[in-house]
């Protein structure tokens, strides 16, 4: 592995989906309505507490965080542009050890375009994510470990069960 | 959450160890072949899937096509993601597409 990783470009992960509503309510489903959508496994909760609602502060600088059953409250980041009904974009800013880091900011930029059907396309760019740089290092090495690859296919295999 | 998540594209042991192949160093289609007892057009479509889901790139050299593992270290959790925002919005697509409540009508004075 060549010693010089956090300065590569990545990608970004980009997404289209199409839904058969107005972009005023995939807008509002996105943001205010993510507890009802948001698969409940992806929490980041350091003590596992199950998700009880997934909060976007409807403002630039409002908090992206999650809330958990016991009240306990989970940054994941905050919105950097507010533009209702067309465009929204977030700071995700969860380590790749699934921590908030207030130091790592990858930005997720979602665009709302409506067709002439009264349908939506929704436009999805997960970007900046060389930022995680050297930061997957261990996790990277893990994978390369002699058998790292089975263990985890393992657990992912458990987890469709 | 775990990064297996991101490894459905490496759940097949084939896909796994055209992977594995590639960690040496940037490899072409034919010399995987060489290598194992995969045919090229299985080994090309392997790497396919492999490169939609971001694990592995591919580059011209010369008239032959060099394929190796994302250099940026981020292979594994960008594949993570890619496969996480789907599913995300998939779910976020049923969650829209539910019929609308019945609206409650203001009363008129």
């Amino acid at each position: 592995m060549n010693g010089s990783t956090t300065t590569a470009y990545v990608e970004p992960v980009r997404k289209t989906i199409r839904v058969q509503a107005t972009p005023a309510r995939a807008f509002e489903v996105f943001t205010a309505g993510m507890s009802r959508w948001w698969m409940p496994t992806h929490s980041i909760s350091p003590t596992k507490t199950p998700i009880a609602a997934v909060v976007i502060e409807p403002r630039v600088g409002g908090r992206w965080y999650e809330r958990g059953t016991d009240g306990s409250e989970c940054d994941w980041g905050r919105v950097l542009v507010w533009e209702p009904p067309t465009r929204l974009v977030l700071a995700w800013q969860i380590d790749a050890q699934w921590n908030f880091d207030p130091a790592l900011l990858t930005e997720v930029e979602v665009r709302f375009d409506a067709q002439a059907s009264g349908a939506t396309e929704v436009n999805l760019e997960h970007r900046q994510l060389e930022r995680y740089g050297d930061a997957v290092a261990g996790v990277r090495a893990a994978l390369a470990s002699p058998g790292g690859w089975s263990g985890l296919l393992e657990q992912y295999a458990r987890a469709l069960e | 959450m775990t990064y297996a998540m991101a490894l459905t594209a490496l759940a097949d042991p084939t896909r796994r160890a055209v992977f594995e192949r590639l960690r040496s160093g940037p490899v072409s289609v034919g010399e995987i072949a060489t290598d194992m007892p995969v045919s090229r057009p299985a080994v090309s479509q392997h790497l396919k899937v492999l490169k939609d889901a971001g694990l592995v790139r591919d580059e011209a050299h010369g008239a032959r096509r060099m394929y190796e593992v994302d250099p940026s270290g981020l292979a594994e959790l960008r594949a993570w993601l890619d496969h996480f925002w789907d599913e995300a919005l998939n779910a976020f697509k049923a969650e829209v597409e539910l019929p609308s409540q019945p609206r409650r009508r203001k009363k008129a004075r």
